[in-house]
């Protein structure tokens, strides 16, 4: 027995020293992630376009191309009740935009403490998100293209950024504006105290003439829960089989009905690069004022 | 199923052609140049320097693994019983296709290929993949009967092998050594190999008149030929008995068979005839383009519009950033004609 209490202490003693170590010698290459908790969003930037939903036909300040303002023009929202499009969550290049708790925590190597992944989960549809932080390449091409997309990811300072590809086609708005899968999306979370800002910016040589770039809000909560999301396809609309819902070909009813909604030039809706800039604004002299229809 | 070998089944043919007044009589014509017939001059994708070409093998779920290199996705299932080959491209690739499958499966000989098609971008190893095999025989059968020497067995759609023996002394004639061993009818046609069921399910008139999709069903995994490819909008070879119709059909019974797992994402899995492994998310983005297409297509039908109106409208225009080609073999061009084509004829229904 005494024996043993002897070599107890002496593991003990080791175990401490060991720890003493680690701290004077390891402690600097074991970056800690600062991002790790529950987060709720808030709204503060483009609340009718995130909590309501956008309005169809409405493309301002998006730099989408021509072949993408014809896709915004065709989508139907009577899609959404087609079941093979019911339970599609976001993808990562939306879903920082939703609704829900947002969860973030760290996986690391029980002996080694190095860092393997970063994972997110965002509550609505469950948006679960791998960011691999262990050095790994990309898969290959013709690997499957997933909604979360394939993430590898780098602390920059307390910065974490994050390079996404292999993301399955979604979309930039919720109003038919697709991406397509060749797109990819650098996208940066950065802490300062109990907010977090997330910043994305998404390429797409197939619908965006130039690089879209957007900011999330987010607040740190304390005891977060998440709930989970379960989601089963039902036929909502009896269809012939097949049928797939969608706008005449050149229909631009639905930016028309928004431009006069909202005392609009139409060219204003229609979306570009162009129409992100304030020069954009100066070329139209003021109308009525529009403010009060909000 | 019709366990009939090639020659016979191209005598078959030979004499049912006779007999329905076809005037395709490949004897007669020999090395002929192909003139005025069926078999239209379609040049087939373009062929690269095979030496340069690596092969790729992903396992793609449960026994399956997808191998690229050039030509169509090669599907492979391997188990106890052997090895089952889904297409096997070019004939260049066949040592290259080879060596992978033996680092998949050792020793295990290859007892089954089954092509999804005839292209030759689909059956040019059918060879050497057959002679590197062995089927699976015994009884009557011996070793110096033909079916003991062929190696393994090579199945298709009969309508395969007919477009095979039509196109006989033309530019576009499969060697007879790349010819099934075995073709089936009708609609379905069942296997069970390495404790697996496997159903090679006819989808009539789509890619060509002869398309396989072959369904791994406890890998959960569909290899669907090239009725369903993810490089470019579907290649319709109206030639050999393709239709838009027949493309929507095939789409619409992929997504009949997959069912993806929660939120989908997942589940079964599909292999396309060209480009990356794919789930039902996938393939329903895809059905969804060509049914729109085909859509808009058929109302200017309707409005009375002609091929170079529908042309210059170009109803393709906000997919073709991702899926249209304005060279190569098969253009965003004949891509709209075959559409008009099929609506025009009543073969655009994809009911
Ligand atoms: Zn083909």
């Amino acid at each position: 027995m005494a024996i043993k209490l002897g070599l107890s202490r002496n593991l003990g003693g080791s175990a401490f020293a060991g720890l003493l170590l680690g701290l004077l010698f390891n402690g600097p290459t074991q970056a800690q992630v600062t991002q790790l908790g529950y987060w709720l969003p808030i709204y503060h930037e483009d609340f009718d376009e995130r909590v309501p939903g956008p309005s169809a036909g409405d493309y301002a300040g998006l730099p989408i191309n021509e072949a993408l303002r014809l896709r915004g023009d065709t989508w139907d929202p009577s899609l959404l009740t087609v079941p093979e499009h019911q339970c599609k969550p976001h993808p990562s290049t939306y879903g920082f935009r939703g609704i829900g708790t947002t969860r973030i925590w760290e996986t690391r190597d029980p002996e080694t403490q190095q860092l393997i992944k970063i994972e997110t989960h965002i509550e609505w549809e469950a948006q679960h998100r791998v960011i691999w932080m262990d050095g790994r390449p990309h898969p290959p091409a013709s690997a499957p293209h997933t909604w979360q997309g394939f993430s590898t990811g780098k602390l920059e300072g307390d910065v974490l950024v994050a390079y996404t590809t292999h993301l399955k086609a979604g979309w930039i708005r919720r109003n038919g504006l697709a991406l397509s899968d060749q797109a990819t999306m650098t996208d940066r979370f950065y802490r300062h105290g109990n907010l977090m800002t997330h910043v994305y910016v998404i390429e797409d040589p197939v619908y965006l003439s130039e690089p879209l770039v957007r900011t999330n809000g987010f607040q740190l909560v304390a005891n977060g829960t998440m709930a989970p999301y379960p989601c089963r396809p039902a036929v909502e609309i009896p269809r012939p089989k097949g049928e797939v819902p969608h706008h005449d070909f050149g229909d631009t009813a639905a930016s028309q009905e928004f431009a006069k909604q909202y005392n609009l030039p139409l060219e204003a809706v229609r979306g570009g690069a162009n129409t992100a800039l304030p020069e954009f604004m100066k070329q139209f002299r003021p109308a009525a004022a529009p403010a009060g229809q909000r | 199923m019709h366990h009939t070998l090639s020659s016979s089944i191209r005598l078959a043919v030979r004499l049912s052609l006779a007999a329905t007044g076809l005037v395709l009589c490949t004897v007669a014509l020999g090395a002929q140049p192909a003139r005025g017939r069926q078999v239209q001059a379609l040049a087939a994708p373009a062929q690269p320097d095979f030496s340069q070409v690596q092969v790729l093998a992903t396992r793609v779920q449960g026994n399956v693994y997808m191998l690229e290199g050039a030509g169509g996705n090669v599907t492979v299932q391997v188990g106890e019983q052997g090895v089952l080959v889904v297409d096997t491209q070019f004939a260049p690739m066949a040592d290259k296709l080879l060596a992978e499958i033996r680092k998949l499966a050792g020793d295990k000989p290859i007892r089954f290929v089954i092509d999804t098609h005839g292209h030759p971008d689909h059956v040019g190893g059918n060879e050497r993949m057959r002679r590197s095999g062995t089927a699976v025989f015994g009884g009557n059968v011996r070793n110096d009967d033909p079916r003991g020497e062929q190696g393994a067995v090579v199945i298709a759609h009969e309508n395969v092998q007919f477009a095979m023996v039509k196109a006989e002394g033309t530019p576009q004639a499969t060697p007879e050594a790349n010819w099934p061993t075995e073709t089936y009818t009708g609609d379905q046609y069942d296997l069970f190999f390495n404790d697996e069921a496997v159903q090679l399910l006819h989808q009539p008139a789509a890619h060509t008149d002869g398309d396989t999709m072959v369904f791994f069903r406890k890998s959960d995994v569909l290899s669907t030929g090239d009725v369903f490819v993810t490089n470019g909008y579907p290649f319709i070879d109206r030639a050999h008995g393709g239709s838009i119709g027949g493309i929507l059909n095939a789409l619409n019974r992929i997504l009949d068979i997959t069912v993806p797992r929660d939120k989908q994402e997942g589940g079964t899995m599909v292999i396309p005839g060209h480009g990356r492994i794919c789930d039902e998310g996938d393939v329903v983005e895809y059905r969804d383009m060509i049914t729109i297409i085909r859509d808009r297509i058929a109302a200017m039908v309707a409005k009375g519009m002609n091929l170079e109106q529908v042309r210059a409208a170009r109803p393709t225009r906000d997919y073709d950033g991702r899926y249209g080609a304005t060279s190569g073999f098969w253009t965003t061009d004949m891509f709209i004609e075959a559409v008009y084509a099929g609506v025009r004829d009543g073969a655009g229904a994809g009911k």
